[in-house]
């Protein structure tokens, strides 16, 4: 068995990180995975999150992801983010961004759209709070 | 005749307009390099995406339950059009092109006897097509405050495209922007977005050979993935068109920065030509004078 795979993670922008990884942690839809070499394929969608990814040396980098999928096959998982930003660039402005078209997504949504786009608002918090970033949680 | 100050001063203006051009041009050549790696960093998402989605749709194709972005609404009574051009001028055939490939299809669209809906991105496009087409208009996107285009700026489009779409307005939407080939080529394209065609590529094709589990189910995950899709498209037609028109604004100005060399020689020699002839006509006016005494 192979220890390690490739690991891609892409945002429409740009390509953040491609590397050999050990193990990436993705935080599903459906919730939390960790996708190690030789894992079956599978195609999840992300909800917004902490992905963490242990590199060949056992180097751990963090990165959190809102909105997307991940596509793992044996060889290798690529992430595709709507938005990514490495953890430690994380800042409250950039979140406080997110939390706030997150809300007016969900302010604005028809009733049967509107548990999701609520779960999504409640995640990016969630995600602030797991970050150390402090927001304003009244959004 | 013009007199020599007449030509002088001409020679002035056309070396200052040169002078212009030629800033243009390195503008628009500095400008080009980040459109393009900017075109080239969203590449891999796109393709992804591309590959990913085409193995979705290829799966649920022909199922009843496929969402109506995919499957379509049925019809094809109504045309969405999305003519996304420059915020400015002088790139040369630019616009034009671009323009050209859309109204063509509306002139073709209407005399099929289909509705057409225009919508634009970019004052340029605009601005052309309201001489004949404003009564198709239905709306506008205004980018001339973006100066670097990102992806939420694509959101932006695709979301009011989606909810034109959710709430019955048009049953097929097609994106008309250049596609960038080099600093002298940009193809006019059109595009089919809506209902979503997905090319198959080769890699798509092995894509679908693979047998995923999914997470939520296939359908959901179409769902959640078929709007991103979209402007996912928009995103990387809008990269293009940045990068497309900065090449035609770059060899635009190269050629203006030429003719204006050119011209300023032909002025010099025109000017150099009629100082001769000045100063000969002294001469002999000097010297008959002299024989005459």
């Amino acid at each position: 068995m192979a220890d390690t795979m490739q690991f891609d993670l892409v945002s429409p922008e740009r390509r953040l990180a491609s590397l050999a990884a050990k193990a990436v942690q993705i935080p599903g839809a459906e919730g939390d995975l960790t996708a190690m070499p030789d894992h079956s394929p599978t195609i999840t969608t992300l909800r917004p999150g902490l992905l963490t990814v242990t590199a060949e040396d056992g180097a751990e980098s963090k990165y959190a992801v809102i909105g997307g999928f991940a596509e793992i096959t044996a060889e290798g998982t690529t992430v595709l983010a709507e938005h990514a930003v490495p953890a430690d660039e994380m800042t409250s402005e950039l979140l406080e961004e997110f939390l706030s078209d997150a809300a007016a997504a969900r302010d604005n949504a028809s009733a049967e759209d509107l548990d999701a786009l609520a779960k999504t608002a409640a995640d990016i918090a969630a995600l602030g709070n797991e970050l150390g970033v402090s927001v304003r949680t009244n959004a | 005749m013009p007199s020599l100050k007449d030509l002088k001063n001409r020679i002035e203006s056309v070396k200052s307009t040169r002078k212009i051009t030629k800033a243009m041009q390195m503008v628009a050549a500095a400008k080009l390099r980040r459109a393009q790696e900017a075109a080239e960093a969203g590449r891999p998402y796109a393709e992804r995406m591309n590959a990913v989605m085409a193995g979705l749709a290829g799966a649920s194709a022909g199922s009843d339950s496929a969402p109506r972005l995919l499957a379509g609404t049925g019809d094809d009574k109504v045309h969405l059009l999305v003519v996304m051009t420059a915020e400015r001028g002088l790139c040369g055939g630019f616009n034009s092109s671009i323009v050209k490939l859309a109204r063509t299809r509306a002139n073709e669209l209407v005399k099929a006897g289909k509705e057409v809906k225009i919508l634009t991105v970019g004052k340029k496009g605009r601005e052309q097509l309201k001489r004949d087409l404003s009564s198709h208009f239905v709306g506008h996107v205004d980018l001339s405050g973006v100066k670097n285009l990102g992806y939420t700026d694509a959101q932006g489009v695709a979301r009011d495209v989606l909810t034109r779409f959710d709430a019955g307005e048009f049953d097929v939407a097609t994106i008309f922007y250049a596609e960038f080939q080099s600093v002298i080529s940009q193809i006019p394209t059109a595009k089919q977005v809506i209902p979503a065609d997905f090319e198959a590529t080769e890699e798509a094709a092995d894509e679908a050979a693979t047998v995923y589990d999914y997470e939520p189910e296939e359908e959901a995950i179409l769902a959640d993935l078929l709007p991103r899709a979209v402007a996912t498209q928009i995103f990387s037609a809008l990269l293009e068109n940045g990068a497309s028109e900065q090449g035609a604004r770059m060899s635009a100005m190269d050629n203006a920065t030429r003719n204006a060399g050119e011209m300023i020689d032909k002025l010099t020699i025109q000017y150099n030509r009629s100082r001769q002839a000045v100063i000969t006509n002294e001469l002999i006016e000097i010297i008959s004078g002299a024989e005459a005494l």
